[in-house]
């Protein structure tokens, strides 16, 4: 079936198998495999992408769910941006260490993206219940939490001259 | 997953349609139970039809007495609604520990309601607060809904459109939850209006249940104190690696004053 749909900005137009994940378009057909496969049960977030603006897990999405819709994945981010520059939540987990082995962090940076776009102060309690579904088994948790709180900071504070 | 193919009506008659003519076909809401089931093997449709293009299934809205939750509003539309929050804000509370913010942004009342895991957090809401389940062809009282494990007694092709809470006096929802999954390992939500109580419990037995001695109690009293000495039998309770029978029993009685003590104080 034909999906038109928004990925990372850009407009898409897509003949897919209905029973096709979004996890599995992004890795297989296009090649954006930034997004993770961790569990494949809707448990870790590894996967994690942006769905017209709320975080969701695609490997529990189906491909003909996104027709008409807004897809943003961790390769879309730093193009909000207008440049090859990291987006400022990642900026944050460089800088605070909020990453060890690296795999959970794209879903760990979108699900940061979506709680500090509606949440720009978010307290550290509302940090934690916002990760309830994404898993790390490296870093306990402490870095990226403090990733966040600086991420959330950054992303919306003013821009400054460019 | 196997092939199947993908249906997206605009409306709920045309749902009916297609459910009713294309053998095998499931209603898709927001797929946090039906997907892992069908990659799981568990169930092999045909053809799903996807009711998230239908914007009536959707709607929040206070109809003369009662709180009106379209069957497609996401745990997430509960959460942030200032009309649930005013009218009935334990539903707030009850949506905000569902899951994870992934699956609220997903999952749908309707679905929940349809599924009836018996660990699930809204049937308890649906019977405590005696709700009326509407779907496409009739109403059906809570107290009839919930059948069994995963029953309920919809008709094979018969659709969820909305739920009908009729707004209480105050109301109260807390559970014990899985640490992992964050379902309810108990569950209890108390609710009164004007002077009758109903106490119904989830993730304990098959499906959700009644406790008409505490309901008794508390409409003599309606204080955490009045339940603290009522022991639940462990008869016919759910043993699992979570908790056993006697445990459950056991958080009945501690979920249930907790959730009195949050109906006092409105949340
Ligand atoms: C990781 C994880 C954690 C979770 N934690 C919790 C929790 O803590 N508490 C809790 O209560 N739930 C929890 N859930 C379940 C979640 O709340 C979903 O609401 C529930 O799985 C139903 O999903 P859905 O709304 O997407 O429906 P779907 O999965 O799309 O559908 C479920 C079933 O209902 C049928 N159906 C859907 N809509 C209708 C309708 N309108 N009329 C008739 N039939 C219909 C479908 O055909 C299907 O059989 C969790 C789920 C996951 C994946
Ligand atoms: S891969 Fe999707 S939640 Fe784990
Ligand atoms: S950094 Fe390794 S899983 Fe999180």
């Amino acid at each position: 079936m034909i999906i038109n749909f928004t990925l990372n900005g850009r407009p898409r137009k897509m003949d897919v198998e209905p029973a096709t994940l979004v996890s599995e378009l992004l890795r297989e057909t296009l090649n954006l495999t930034g997004t993770h496969v961790g569990c494949d049960t809707s448990q870790c977030g590894a996967c994690t992408v942006l769905f017209n603006g709320d975080a969701v897990k695609s490997c529990t999405l189906l491909a003909p769910s996104l027709d008409g819709a807004a897809l943003t994945t961790i390769e879309g981010l730093s193009a909000t941006s207008g440049s090859n520059r990291l987006h400022p939540m990642q900026e944050a987990f460089h800088e605070n260490h909020g990453l060890q082995c690296g795999f959970c962090t794209p879903g760990m940076v979108m699900t940061a993206v979506a709680l500090a776009t509606r949440n720009p102060v978010p307290t550290e309690a509302e940090i934690r219940h916002g990760l309830e579904g994404n898993l790390c088994r490296c870093t306990g948790y402490q870095n990226i939490v403090a990733s966040i709180m600086a991420g959330a900071v950054a992303m919306n504070a003013p821009a400054i001259g460019e | 997953m196997k092939s199947f193919a993908f249906h997206s009506p605009e409306t709920v008659p045309d749902a009916f349609a297609l459910l009713n003519d294309v053998s095998e076909s499931k209603l898709l809401a927001g797929g946090m139970t039906l997907l892992p089931t069908i990659k799981q093997r568990l169930a092999e449709p045909a053809a799903l039809i996807d009711l998230a293009k239908i914007p009536q299934l959707s709607e929040i809205a206070v109809d003369e007495d009662a709180l009106v939750i379209g069957a497609m509003v996401r745990h997430v539309d509960v959460v942030t609604s200032a009309l649930v929050r005013s009218k009935v804000p334990m539903l707030v509370h009850l949506a905000s520990g569902i899951g994870d913010p992934a699956v609220r942004n997903r999952g749908t009342i309707g679905g929940s309601v349809a599924n009836n895991d018996p660990s699930a957090d809204y049937p308890a809401a649906v019977l405590a607060l005696d709700a009326i389940i509407v779907t496409d062809r009739r109403e059906i009282p809570a107290s009839t809904f919930f059948t069994g494990l995963f029953e309920t007694s919809l008709e094979p092709s018969e659709i969820i459109t909305s739920i009908r809470f009729p707004i209480p006096s105050t109301a109260g929802y807390a559970k014990f939850k899985s640490p992992a999954s964050r379902y309810a390992v108990v569950g209890v939500c108390v609710a009164k209006a004007g002077g009758s109580v109903r106490v119904a419990v989830t993730g304990s037995g098959p499906c959700v249940f009644r406790v008409p001695e505490m309901e008794t109690a508390l409409e003599t009293s309606f204080e955490p104190a009045a339940i603290a000495s009522i022991k639940i039998g462990a008869a016919g309770l759910n043993s699992d690696i979570h908790a056993d029978a006697e445990y459950r029993a056991h958080l009945i009685t501690v979920m249930a004053k907790k959730a009195v003590a949050a109906a006092i104080q409105g949340l």
